[in-house]
């Protein structure tokens, strides 16, 4: 019973090859393998959305995904979103800043990932659109207003960067 | 909230998935089959279900397809959800499976459960199910002894049971394109938007000469598996529509489900009103569709 079996993952640019227990999801396989915290674990099942990170740049939940299933696909983590040279935050994170979509923080990179795929779907959405696209995401701090708040500022904001 | 240990086995075609569980039918070894996950890894999460050997139909390529043949559109098992909802095909040709699609859980779920997985699950609260018996969708499995096409009204036996033998596959689901002028609805109640709906409904009609034909009326999350309602279907045939009549075949709905499910989520009696009601609501607005 459970032979290691070998994954080749790129996350975040980098190409990473590892032999793992095939029960591992590719949450633990980020945090425990590669030490990149960034990627939260919260209900370990599928509910709370708090380990949400881009897979081939699709929306997924990094606890229903085994390290296994990952073999050959491009990951993204909250890790990706911050500058490398610069230190500056992504436009989405300034955004959670500048209208409080944070309080504890432990939500947070779920909500940033679940973020970052709507506003690439659609630079511009409606309030119900952004409710919609949040709907699989749980926050226990802010009562949602603020975080949606934060989403439509980040859309603004990056429309106007890129110039729509 | 691990899953218990299990061996993992990731083939490249159906034969050798279908080979795999063969010998571990013989073997005794719980095995079971691994599309999307999304809901099977919650269940091996908490342990609800421990199987032996996963085999994972992620590598096997040529079932991730959307295509129309003719009057039907076939969708390959391991098509994800997210794909059927962007599918110009699908949203034109059979908006009701489209509807359903988007009641699924949320954005990140779609993008990785796949079609077929929700068939193969089973799920009593499952959407598809629904729009599956009604619409007289064909389930194509693969197996030992090739290939076989299962009518949706014999798929589906029991809570989280099909009539799919341990050794199958399954590969493709198909379902008619909705003829056009074809009215349709589908409606749920659920706690939070992307929970299991405690009670939903579906529904599709056409108008013939300005009176009620072709209708088609089923249930999900009420009983062990979805439900149709030929009582209810019967009183509105050949009638003119009007909201008394919808009312009253939305009571015949209520009437003829068979002891619905009662449990801490809601109680039977509670899930037969809200058969009543989402049949009332479904009817008027796909009559409301319907040219």
């Amino acid at each position: 019973m459970m032979t290691k079996q070998r994954t080749r993952i790129t996350v975040n640019g980098l190409r990473y090859e590892r032999e793992v227990e095939p029960r591992l999801t590719l949450a633990d396989f980020l945090r425990h393998e590669l030490h990149l915290g960034g990627t939260h674990v919260g209900c370990e099942h599928g509910v709370c959305g708090t380990c949400t990170v881009l897979v081939n740049g699709r929306s997924a939940r990094a606890c229903l995904t085994l390290a296994l299933q990952a073999d050959g696909t491009e990951v993204t983590t909250v890790e990706a979103l911050r500058d490398r040279a610069t230190g500056q935050l992504h436009p989405i994170q300034q955004a959670f800043v500048d209208e409080h979509g944070l309080q504890c923080g432990f939500c947070t990179p779920g909500f940033l990932m679940t973020t970052l795929e709507l506003l690439r779907d659609n630079p511009d959405p409606s309030d119900a659109e952004i409710t919609e696209a949040l709907g699989g995401n749980m926050c226990r701090c802010t009562g949602y207003q603020s975080i949606v708040a934060s989403v439509r500022l980040a859309a603004r904001r990056l429309r106007e960067t890129h110039g729509a | 909230m691990k899953s218990a240990p299990f061996d993992y086995y990731a083939p490249q075609t159906l034969e050798a998935a279908v080979a795999l569980l063969s010998r571990f039918d013989r073997e005794g070894v719980d095995a079971k089959i691994l599309a999307g996950g999304q809901s099977l890894l919650p269940m091996l999460a908490m342990r609800v279900a421990r199987p032996q050997v996963l085999i994972d139909l992620g590598k096997v390529s040529g079932l991730d397809y959307i295509r129309q043949e003719r009057d039907t559109i076939a969708i390959g098992a391991m098509t994800s959800k997210r794909s059927a909802e962007d599918s110009s095909l699908v949203r034109d040709r059979q908006p009701l499976f489209h509807a359903a699609t988007k009641l699924i859980g949320h954005q990140q779920i779609r993008n990785r459960g796949s079609v077929g997985g929700s068939f193969a699950h089973a799920d009593p609260a499952s959407e598809y199910a629904a729009v599956a018996v009604a619409q007289d969708m064909q389930i194509k499995v693969f197996g030992p002894d090739g290939e076989r096409l299962i009518p949706a009204s014999e798929f589906f036996v029991s809570y989280m049971t099909t009539s799919m033998a341990g050794t199958e596959v399954l590969t493709e689901v198909r379902m008619p394109v909705l003829p056009t002028g074809s009215g349709w609805a589908i409606q749920e109640f659920a706690r939070r938007k992307g929970d299991f709906a405690l009670a939903g409904v579906a529904v599709t009609l056409r108008r013939a000469n300005g009176l009620c034909a072709d209708v088609r009326i089923s249930a999900f999350g009420v009983s062990a598996t979805a439900v149709r309602f030929p009582a209810a279907e019967a009183m509105l045939r050949g009638q003119a529509p009007s909201p008394e009549l919808f009312a009253r075949a939305a009571a015949a709905a209520r009437e003829s489900l068979d002891e619905p499910m009662n449990d801490i989520h809601a109680s039977a009696d509670y899930r037969r009103q809200l058969v009543k009601v989402l049949t009332g609501r479904c009817l008027a607005e796909a009559a409301s569709r319907a040219a």
